[in-house]
């Protein structure tokens, strides 16, 4: 690129500060490197769509679920007697409480949102092939905690709901055969949900896992910039770099993407998330279930226990294995089913054949199987949140099947299908008009 | 458009489906049809008489002890003096939490289960529930406080609002053929102090009333939320506008 040719001003005593300062520090600390290494020099693909904002997202709701989460500490009181009533303290007393509490709780449904669907981007688009296998494993660790800092969380504003799901999840630790009697009572520190099992729900929840949490984001974002980003096309940009070693289908991630996509489209989000914070915090008792709305009573279970909505699809298919089997009770079936549904995407990077990355190379059998697989996660999630009957259960079972099969014959369908021809290029907007015009 | 495109919306129209689901399932549940009420929260006259008809039927066993006398007068607009004299009845202080001075363990003997606190009642049941639950006691000499609900079947609460609406009695046939359980209500003519009109209008306060309970903050939460939202959308132009001048930077 050619240097304009124009007398440059001279810079005021204020910015050359500045620049002696950042000088300082960089004889001290990587900072300008380690800025244009993760930001201005970390070259992102130019044909990221839609799908590529709930990377970003999912970090801006952990930020807000952290800061939301440090203010109801200092006002939550995690005692039996306390715990309830210290929410509607917050609710009530607290200035700015109900704010601070509907955005943690909404915050909680956000974030299962929008990791949901970063994980469907990159079931699309192949983001855990080679060499992205460490960081799609990194991901999904991610995804395993949130689930359990979730579940913890859930249990701490001690409303009869929160009591008795806690009361059905942790009980499935007692189906393991032989140990799980005394196991199920190591994990509660009591021979009942009480107190003791709320304190350690509280510590787990408020220091262990952020702690874990944030710490995997920092190596999953790590991985991320050292492998580079996937794209639609599954091309690997790094392959075509021009004489800078830039690559030719890369752009500067900042402040392309940070300025140019990301922060509008996060305004846009909070603009969504605020209408529900604000006029529909409950969600129709899909965020705050009602049975909430009373105190935990051991001796009172509600009438019907659903777990919140981001846990259905994974609690339909506990319920799903009904029968006993090796003489181990349908129970700890039904745990093993639900964590198998949650440990198989795991290993995903090597079950996958094709010689494609992107659905929109893949064939037809991978496309099917992957709609399939969104269609049997919506109705799970329904008959998760359903009383169970038996026309629900069969169908559970069925769509449990459907849910596995994605992972399970994946091997099989991604090697037989025909794939059509990968560009060396990605594809934009505009390389499509050109071609069309062409 | 591409393959991944045409799926949002179809995502979105199945999350709808979803949403409404559950809706028709319960809907058919309940064997007394529910009244519907829509509270309104800036209705002070209603709730002040909730609030009057709550102190004086109600709290001698429902406590409302998340909530506190002080915020609750502040927010019906009633001074605190006129609160002290003529809503609270415990001699509290203003700023104290709305107790009940019935021991729980006697209750228990009592009632065979302790009033449950209605602090939150109304998110809990619905005030569609509510509205119908306290319109549809009846004599039913049966039941150890010779009342009975259509609503809430052998509710172990008498009808503490009887001597206002005055006395109904309830009749359930189940039909031989399709097994459906069909019930009405007959008012007895004359023996309450209110008339249907005066009755409804006074269930329709003290349900108004724990709405506002369940919730006190909804009126500033839904004020507030309009200037947030409209902050987002002026943000939302400039941010926009700006990442469009960052956009046309890039080379293709």
């Amino acid at each position: 690129m050619e240097q304009p040719q124009m007398e440059q001003p001279q810079p005021g005593k204020l910015v050359q500060a500045w620049t002696n300062f950042i000088d300082w520090v960089d004889e001290r600390f990587p900072l300008t490197e380690t800025f244009e290494y993760h930001m201005s020099r970390y070259y992102a693909p130019k044909n990221f769509n839609f799908w590529y904002l709930f990377g970003v997202l999912s970090m801006v709701v952990l930020v807000m679920q952290l800061l939301t989460g440090v203010w109801l500490t200092m006002s939550y009181v995690p005692s039996g007697d306390g715990a309830f009533a210290s929410v509607e303290y917050i609710m009530r007393d607290v200035e700015y409480g109900w704010l601070l509490r509907y955005l943690h709780s909404t915050g909680a449904s956000a974030f299962f949102l929008v990791v949901y669907l970063h994980m469907f981007r990159a079931l699309m688009y192949g983001s855990y092939r080679k060499p992205r296998e460490l960081l799609w494993l990194i991901g999904m660790a991610i995804f395993a905690c949130l689930i359990i800092e979730g579940f913890f969380g859930y249990l701490l504003p001690w409303g009869n709901m929160s009591y008795w799901a806690g009361q059905v999840i942790v009980s499935l630790v007692g189906a393991i055969p032989w140990i799980g009697a005394d196991l199920m009572e190591w994990v509660r520190g009591d021979f009942l949900m009480s107190e003791v099992t709320l304190n350690r729900f509280f510590a787990l929840h408020v220091v262990a896992l952020p702690l874990v949490l944030v710490m995997l984001v920092f190596v999953h974002i790590v991985a991320l910039h050292h492998v580079g980003s996937n794209n639609p096309d599954g091309i690997e940009i790094k392959e075509n770099k021009d004489a800078n070693g830039i690559p030719r289908d890369g752009i500067p991630f900042h402040p392309h993407y940070t300025i140019g996509h990301d922060l509008p489209a996060i305004v846009l989000f909070l603009f969504f998330f605020c209408i529900v914070v604000f006029y529909a915090p409950e969600m129709f008792g899909y965020f705050i279930e009602k049975p909430n709305f009373e105190a935990a009573n051991a001796l009172k279970t509600p009438d019907h226990i659903a777990p919140v909505w981001y846990y259905t699809p994974f609690y339909a298919m506990l319920r799903a294995a009904t029968f006993p089997l090796f003489g181990v009770p349908a129970k700890f079936w039904g745990f093993v089913v639900m964590a198998g549904a949650i440990v198989l995407p795991f290993v995903l990077p090597w079950l996958d054949r094709s010689p494609v990355k992107s659905i929109r190379y893949k064939g037809m059998l991978s496309k099917v199987m992957l709609a399939l697989l969104v269609v049997s996660f919506f109705i799970l999630g329904y008959l998760g949140t359903i009383a169970p009957s038996k026309p629900a259960t069969a169908l559970a079972q069925f769509f449990t099947i459907i849910y596995f099969s994605y992972f399970v014959l994946m091997p099989w369908y991604t090697r037989v299908e025909k794939t059509k021809p990968v560009p060396d290029r990605v594809t934009t907007k505009h390389s499509k008009k050109t071609a069309a015009g062409a | 458009m591409t393959i991944e495109n045409r799926l949002l919306p179809l995502i979105a129209r199945l999350c709808g489906i979803l949403l409404l689901m559950p809706a028709v399932a319960f809907a058919s549940e309940a064997s007394w049809p529910l009244q519907s009420m829509d509270p309104d929260l800036k209705n002070l006259p209603s709730l002040q008489n909730g609030f009057k008809l709550y102190t004086n039927y109600c709290i001698g066993c429902h406590s409302l002890k998340y909530q506190r006398y002080e915020r609750t007068s502040d927010d019906l607009g009633i001074p605190h003096d006129v609160a002290l004299e003529n809503l609270v009845f415990t001699g509290q202080k203003i700023g104290e939490l709305m107790t009940s001075s019935m021991d729980p363990d006697l209750a228990k003997v009592w009632f065979g289960a302790p009033p449950p606190d209605l602090t939150m009642v109304a998110r809990l049941r619905s005030t569609d529930w509510l509205y119908t639950y306290l319109k549809t006691f009846y004599l039913d000499d049966s039941r150890p406080f010779g009342v009975n609900n259509m609503v809430f079947e052998n509710v172990g609460m008498p009808n503490v609002l009887m001597s206002l609406q005055g006395s109904q009695a309830g009749k359930c046939l189940t039909d031989p053929d399709t097994q459906k359980k069909h019930c009405e209500l007959n008012a007895t003519q004359g023996d309450g102090q209110l008339s249907d009109e005066e009755f409804d209008a006074a269930i329709y306060d003290l349900v108004n009333f724990l709405y506002y309970t369940g919730d006190p903050s909804r009126l500033e939460r839904h004020r507030t939320g309009i200037f947030v939202l409209l902050f987002l959308v002026i943000l939302y132009v400039f941010t926009y506008l700006l990442g469009r001048e960052y956009q046309k930077e890039v080379r293709h």
